[in-house]
């Protein structure tokens, strides 16, 4: 372990986690509403990051439509995620109502391809490098702290502006759910769809919901990615880090995937900060093997919800 | 209000359930529905609920109507926007919402916000009659006991403001005490703020002692109606719903002979 590295390693683990963990959420949404475990999630992640390029003045076929700044063009992009996601729910998932869930994960598979495809047609298959943002690699946020490398901790502003935008839109999220009428339905529904319906719930209405806030918060996730590491197809499989810390987490736990992000992106840059290089790409690995343990431990995951069985 | 006409279900295209049930719920009445398992009580609540869609059946006769306006067409929750309230067979709580969120959820489609005065007085008039759920708002429901969570489910029926409430086996499962307690309070809701209720039991005798009119079911039709005055009086009620002999004893199991009368009414 490289010592003086680690307190710098464990302040960027933990805003990188919680980019990881706004992204998790979404996940968590879709599942605590219809049960389904959204594949293409990391898609739509990827998606959002392209419209906002897009409408931020990048090029379709060549051809320059909108040049609008990052801000309205986050905006733009939100709003058409959410058409996204009402037509995914509308048109995909609607129709596959009373099919075996395993039927509806699949489907989630085939329309993350769908996205992929659909993005290198219209946007060009090539990482976009002219993303705006709004700040450069030089603006840097040292502090003070005895003991790490040169005495400072470094932190890139782009990384801290994303944990922020993304610590404040989990909890505008968690509120929404915990105290709103509507958060209640969508928690109602989440439990048993037959009796939702019966208390007067629309639950298609819920699920249509649920599609669109999951399109927004993949669209807010792939901007701050983006103004961290750039616009390219690769995006998606950031997914392939939010799973382990959606699982950790517990599948219905908002609270649990951000706790899940945050210990994703913490054991990540732990890793990376002992230099290990006797096992390759140790850093993507380290997230799987606490997962491992962790549902060994506690199979629900930290704050999964306990299955309530009266005997 | 309530009035179900000559209906006939039939479950995945082959299986018949229902083979021409009428009955009719007046306003501000009781009304029981009782009969055996198998019988086709819930499956007629299923019929009047729409939720017999999800499960494969099919109204394929016959029509429901509310106050003159057919609803055997509508989604089950346009269905609790026209009034009609259910309380589930086996309770059906939303185990991880506290009980006051279940109570919540009975009203969530009325324009209201959950903080708004009609509702808090609606939350009061649950506790009103249900004084226990009080104390026990804040507790998670699926660790409720049986007939708490009764109660809850009752409660959140009564959070829609219904104009007709059906409930589905308020018994089940209970000992016989709470379910005395549980039945007098039904009755009490039912005397104080007016809404009918169509009460589906196998229960016969606690459910005779609240209900004003009653009808009996079996193997998918009706095979008895009318007040319950006249029919507490009635032998063949008597004998197979109540337990009784004409001389009021228990019955003996050796006298095989009422089978024979049984089978009139399966006709």
């Amino acid at each position: 372990m490289n010592w003086p590295l680690v307190p710098q390693q464990v302040m960027t683990g933990i805003l990188n986690g919680g980019t990881i963990a706004l992204i998790a959420l979404g996940i968590v949404l879709i599942f605590k509403a219809s049960e389904v475990y959204n594949f293409a999630h990391g898609h739509l992640v990827m998606l959002g990051a392209f419209l906002t390029w897009w409408f931020a003045g990048g090029e379709e076929l060549g051809n320059e439509l909108f040049n609008l700044p990052l801000w309205a063009a986050t905006l733009m992009a939100v709003l058409t995620a959410m058409l996204v996601g009402l037509a995914i729910e509308r048109v995909i998932l609607r129709p596959m109502t009373g099919q075996p869930v395993l039927a509806i994960i699949l489907v989630t598979l085939g329309l993350s391809q769908f996205i992929e495809g659909g993005v290198s047609i219209l946007f060009g298959a090539q990482p976009k490098s002219n993303f705006p943002t709004p700040f450069s690699p030089s603006d840097v946020i040292r502090i003070p702290f005895p003991g790490a490398f040169n005495d400072t901790i470094i932190l890139k502003q782009s990384l801290v502006a994303s944990f922020v935008v993304a610590a404040v839109a989990s909890a505008v999220f968690i509120l929404f759910f915990q105290y709103t009428k509507t958060g209640l339905a969508m928690r109602a529904t989440a439990e048993n769809h037959e009796v939702a319906q019966g208390v007067g719930i629309r639950v298609s209405r819920i699920f249509g919901l649920s599609w669109a806030i999951a399109g927004v918060i993949a669209t807010f996730g792939g901007v701050l990615l983006a103004t961290v590491s750039g616009v390219s197809l690769n995006m998606a499989t950031v997914v392939l880090v939010a799973f382990p810390a959606v699982l950790l987490g517990g599948l219905e736990s908002f609270g649990g995937a951000i706790v899940g992000g945050l210990i994703v992106g913490l054991s990540q840059a732990l890793v990376q900060a002992s230099r290990n290089i006797e096992v390759r790409n140790s850093a993507e690995i380290v997230p799987y093997i606490l997962l491992l343990i962790i549902l060994i431990l506690k199979p629900e995951g930290l704050f999964g919800q306990k299955r309530i069985e009266r005997i | 209000m309530l009035k179900v006409n000559n209906i006939e279900v039939i479950y995945s295209d082959v299986i018949l359930v229902l083979r021409g049930v009428s009955l009719a719920v007046e306003a501000g009445q009781i009304t029981a529905l009782l009969g055996a398992n198998g019988a086709g009580k819930t499956t007629t609540i299923k019929a009047i609920t729409g939720l017999l869609r999800s499960q494969q059946g099919k109204v394929t006769r016959g029509s429901i109507e509310l106050e003159g306006q057919r609803i055997d067409r509508l989604s089950p929750d346009a269905v609790v926007r026209m009034g009609i309230a259910q309380v589930f067979e086996g309770r059906r709580l939303f185990s991880h919402l506290t009980v006051e969120e279940n109570l919540l959820t009975g009203m969530v489609f009325r324009p209201e916000s959950t903080r708004s005065a009609r509702v808090r007085a609606d939350l009061e008039q649950v506790y009103h009659f249900f004084p226990r759920l009080q104390e026990l708002r804040r507790r998670t429901a699926g660790y409720l006991s049986g007939g708490e969570q009764q109660m809850v489910a009752i409660g959140r029926a009564l959070m829609a403001r219904p104009r007709l409430m059906l409930l589905d086996e308020p018994s089940l499962g209970l000992a016989p005490l709470l379910v005395q307690e549980i039945f007098s309070i039904i009755k009490r809701i039912n005397a104080e703020s007016g809404v009918a209720m169509l009460l589906v039991e196998q229960n016969a005798a606690v459910a005779l002692s609240i209900a004003h009119q009653a009808y009996v079911m079996e193997t998918g039709r009706v095979v008895l109606n009318g007040p319950t005055e006249q029919l507490v009086e009635n032998a063949d009620i008597k004998e197979f719903y109540l337990g009784l002999t004409q001389l009021g004893e228990r019955k003996s199991y050796r006298d095989v002979k009422h089978y024979r009368r049984r089978k009139r009414w399966l006709g």
